[in-house]
Parts: structure tokens; sequence; C-alpha cells
């Protein structure tokens, strides 16, 4: 019996997945303006970074092919890792009140709420990332992106991308639970999404960072998310190092759920539609 | 001659009017105003950091230092956040096509132009604008440069052709939407994008971007060849005078808004 349930449970989540991930496959415009931003934004970000190089090619912690491999994999999977990309929906439906109609129904806010981000990221990110990731292997020499170092390589980059984007859809979650309790969601955004832009090397790579500063970064969630597959994917980690860098990123990934959801069971026990 | 010396100053009144019409209205929302002010200043202050860490690592790019590119990035910001707050008026211009209301302002008797400039104006904007003004001073007390008033006067010049560019982008991206009713998304890539990666003296980025920067959008005559003059790099006097042609940009943008307004068809709604 409390197998079935659970089943029905997940079939709910997935039917919520499902819609949003067809919706988000119909902007395909916007999607055509994305691509062009992001295919100019990345080959700037690698003509800075190769007069870096240029100038100083014993400072660059990483060789010069893996960054390029990975600023068109950041530019590629963009939308999976943009934290200022949150939902103007769900802060709305706090903010005017339609969150009640959802909390009538039979469903865990937090879990509606993770599907449907996850399924947006992910219809971005597919309409998005090949035609990037296409012209990005067939540029001339020093622009072009490799291929990744072996299969298991490979196999391990899908495995920490499917990851990081968890681990950033989770923070993001308890953005949206933590506006519960603030109600005017702006300033929190704001401050979380510079953090998160700074902190996950998206403003420049992790291991561009010098000594305390890098350990630091390392360690705290926001490493988990762009950082770890991007970094194996161009193969600027050795074995030992992925190691520990998948097992902080699961750890960080069920520590955010968890705090998320008792967060957000906390914020719908307290809630308090004020009418209209 | 008379008459129309009157007009301008009746237009800048005018326009002041407006301005402290918008001022009055933003104030109605002091908590907002004040976060989104922040909220510039972070978006930029990443930027900031990033330039910042890289020189931890790195002492200089292809011969320029810290405290140069410093200067660089500092005069491009100020430039943006001037124009931004001024020009964002044609930001929201397509709300504008699509709601009717630019019918409006086609009936009242004054130029189209500054009515949409009028029609906004971001005093959020400080927010950056105060951090380019730290980021300058700072850079101007540690680059050890030798000020003349020649110097001075090219600073100044590059404000100032800086703002009529970006202020020239901001009218053709808005120009564009009477032909297609939604802001063009890639037209980002010429002013966020040239904010952004104007943090570096764009001769960093090779002869070809150089090149196109000189000749079609003119960027580096408002950030590179008088940045060389200003930091002693070079003493060809044409420098100086460079940001002054860059305001030659606004023609064509002025045009194309002229050949758009003469084109437009009311959405109808």
């Amino acid at each position: 019996m409390r197998r079935h349930l659970r089943r029905c449970d997940m079939k709910k989540y997935l039917a919520f997945f499902n819609l949003r991930f067809s919706m988000g496959l119909q902007y395909r415009t916007a999607a055509l303006a994305g691509v062009f931003t992001q295919f100019f934004w990345g080959f700037l970000e690698i003509m800075a970074f190769k007069a870096f190089y240029e100038t100083d090619p014993a400072s660059f912690p990483m060789s010069f092919d893996a960054t390029v491999s990975y600023i068109w994999m950041q530019q590629a999977f963009l939308a999976f890792f943009a934290t200022w990309m949150m939902e103007n929906e769900i802060f709305d439906s706090i903010v005017n009140g339609n969150i009640a109609y959802e909390l009538c129904r039979p469903i865990r806010i937090y879990n509606m709420w993770f599907a449907r981000s996850i399924a947006i990221r992910l219809s971005r990110a597919v309409l998005r990332c090949f035609p990037i990731l296409i012209v990005a292997a067939f540029v001339p020499e020093p622009y072009r992106m490799h291929a990744p170092h072996s299969l298991l390589h490979f196999g391990l980059f899908l495995f920490t991308l499917a990851t990081g984007l968890a681990v950033t859809v989770a923070f993001c979650m308890l953005v949206y639970v933590l506006s519960f309790f603030t109600i005017s969601p702006q300033g929190l955004r704001m401050v979380f999404t510079s953090l998160v832009e700074f902190f996950a090397g998206a403003v420049i790579p992790i291991p561009f960072f010098t000594g305390r500063m890098r350990q630091i970064m390392e360690i705290l969630p926001f490493a988990s998310m762009q950082n770890v597959p991007l970094r194996i994917y161009s193969g600027s980690m050795n074995a030992a190092e992925m190691k520990y860098a998948i097992l902080l990123q699961l750890m960080w990934l069920s520590i955010l759920v968890v705090s998320g959801s008792l967060l957000a069971r906390c914020a719908e026990r307290r809630v308090c539609v004020q009418g209209g | 001659m008379n008459m129309k010396k009157l007009q301008i100053f009746d237009s800048i009144h005018l326009y002041m009017h407006y301005v402290s019409i918008n001022v009055r209205s933003i104030m109605q929302y002091k908590v907002s105003f004040i976060l989104t002010f922040f909220g510039q200043f972070f978006v930029s202050f990443n930027v900031f950091l990033g330039i910042y860490f890289m020189f931890q690592r790195f002492s200089s790019v292809k011969d320029f230092s810290y405290n140069e590119v410093l200067m660089c990035f500092s005069v491009m910001l100020l430039e943006f956040s001037l124009a931004e707050m001024v020009a964002r008026g044609f930001d929201a211009f397509s709300g504008m096509v699509r709601s009717g209301s630019f019918d409006q302002v086609l009936v009242r008797p004054r130029g189209t132009i500054l009515q949409v400039l009028g029609s906004k104006f971001e005093l959020t904007r400080l927010g950056r604008m105060i951090q380019a003004i730290v980021m300058f001073v700072y850079a101007v007390c540690h680059c050890e440069i030798l000020w003349t008033s020649t110097k001075i006067v090219t600073i100044v010049f590059m404000l100032m052709g800086g703002t009529a560019v970006f202020s020239g982008l901001f009218l053709i991206y808005a120009a564009l939407c009477f032909f297609t009713l939604e802001g063009l998304e890639f037209m980002n890539c010429f002013t966020d994008g040239a904010r952004e990666h104007g943090k570096y003296p764009i001769g960093i980025y090779g002869e070809k971007v150089l090149l196109f920067t000189t000749f079609v959008i003119p960027y580096a005559l408002i950030q590179y060849y008088p940045l060389l003059y200003v930091v002693g790099r070079s003493d060809n006097p044409l420098y100086c005078i460079m940001p002054l042609l860059a305001c030659l940009f606004l023609l064509p943008c002025y045009l194309l808004w002229r050949f758009g307004v003469r084109h437009y068809q009311s959405s109808g709604s």
C-alpha cells in the first residue's frame, strides 16, 4: 500500500516536470538570442584569458585548452547554473498570495517546486547547449573546445553535471522558502545571486584564486555547482580530487535538500494568507 | 536664431521637469530604491572582484598593470552608468510601442527623443556610479601618472564620448523595436557585454577586435586610445580628441531612429 502511494507521489511530480519541460521548449526565439549572446560572451572571455596566458603562462593554474573547454561548457550549460534565472512566478505567488491554491493541493510544495525548477533549467539548456557545443568544436585552434580526456571523464562529467544542477536548484529552493519569511524577495535574491556567482566560479574559475581563498572556496557548497563538472570535463582534476569533489557534492546536496524541506514544512505551518 | 536658442533652453527645462517627476516617483518606494541601489552595486562589484583576484595571480596583462586596468574599468563603468541613467527610457521602449503609448508621444508638440528620454530616469544607477568613482580615485592615487591639463581634459572627453556611444546603442536598441515590437536580446552583447569585457583595455583582445571597435562600434575610441595617452604610453595628441570623434556614432543611430519613427505603425492596442 505504502509503496503504491509512493509511486503515485512520484507520478505527480513527474507530471509537473513534464509540463514545465514542454512549456520551456516553446521559447525557441528567446533561446536563439541566448545562444548568440552566450557565444559572443564565451569568445571574449577566452580572449581575455588568452591575453593573460600570453603575458605569463607560468602563472596559469590550468592548461589553456582546459580553460577554453571550461568556458565553452560554462556558456553551453549556463541555464543549469545561473542562479539569477530564478523563477519570478514562484516569488510572485508568495507575494500575491496565489500560493494558497498550491497549499490546498495534496502535494509537497518543496517537491513540486524542485521538480519544476529542474524541468525549466533542463529545457532551457537542451535548447541552447547543442548549437554552442557544435560551433565551439569547430572554431579555429586556440578557441576550439576539446573532447574529454577519456570515456570515464565524460561519464563522471555527466554525473556531476546532474548533481551540480540538483545542488543549484536545491540552493535556489532555500531562497524561495526563505522569502516566505521576508515577503519581499528582492533583497535576498540580489545578495544570494551575487554571492553564488562569485563563489561558484562564474566570474573567474576557482583554480584562478590563490592560497587560502581557494581552499575555502573549494569546500563551500557553491563549488559543488558548476565548478566540479566543468573541471572534470576539462581534465584539470586528478583522480583523488575528483573523488573528493564528488563526495562533497553529494554531501552538500543532501544537506541542502534536507534543510530546505524542513524549512519549507516550517514555513507552510506558519503561512498566513492575508485575504484578498 | 534667438528663437532657436529659446527652444533649446525650454527643452532643457522640460527635461529637468521630467527628471524631477521621475525622482519623486522613485522616492515613493524608498526600500525598493535602496535594494536596487545595492543590487546594482553588487553586480559590478563581482566584476571588480574578478579583476582583483586575477591580479593576485598575474602582475600584468599585456603590459597593463592592475592600477591601469582599474582606471580603464572605472572610466568605462562611469560612462556606462551615466548613459544608463539618462537613456534608460530607450530600454523600456519596447513596452511603449506595444502598449501604444508611443502614439501619445507623437501627438505632443515636442521631439520624440526628448519625451522618450524623459519617460524614465534611473537613479538607482548611482550605486554603480559611486563604485566607479571610488575605483577611479583609487586608480588615480596609485597610477603614478603625471597629470597635465590635457590629460584631465582627455578624461572628461572620454566620459562625454562614452556616454554618447552607450546612449547611441540604447537608441539603436529602441529604434529596432519599431520593426520587431520587442527588445532584441542580442543587443545586450553590445551594451552589457561592452561594460563587462571593457574592464580590460581593448588592445589585449587582439588586432581584429581592436579594428572592429575602432571602425564599427567605436568603443576603442572612448577607451583604449585615450587610455594610452592618459597613462603615458603614447604622446599622439590625436588620441585625446578621439573620444569626441566617437560622438559621431550618434549620427547613424539618430538616422535609424528617424527612419523608425517614419515607418512606425501603431500596434493598435
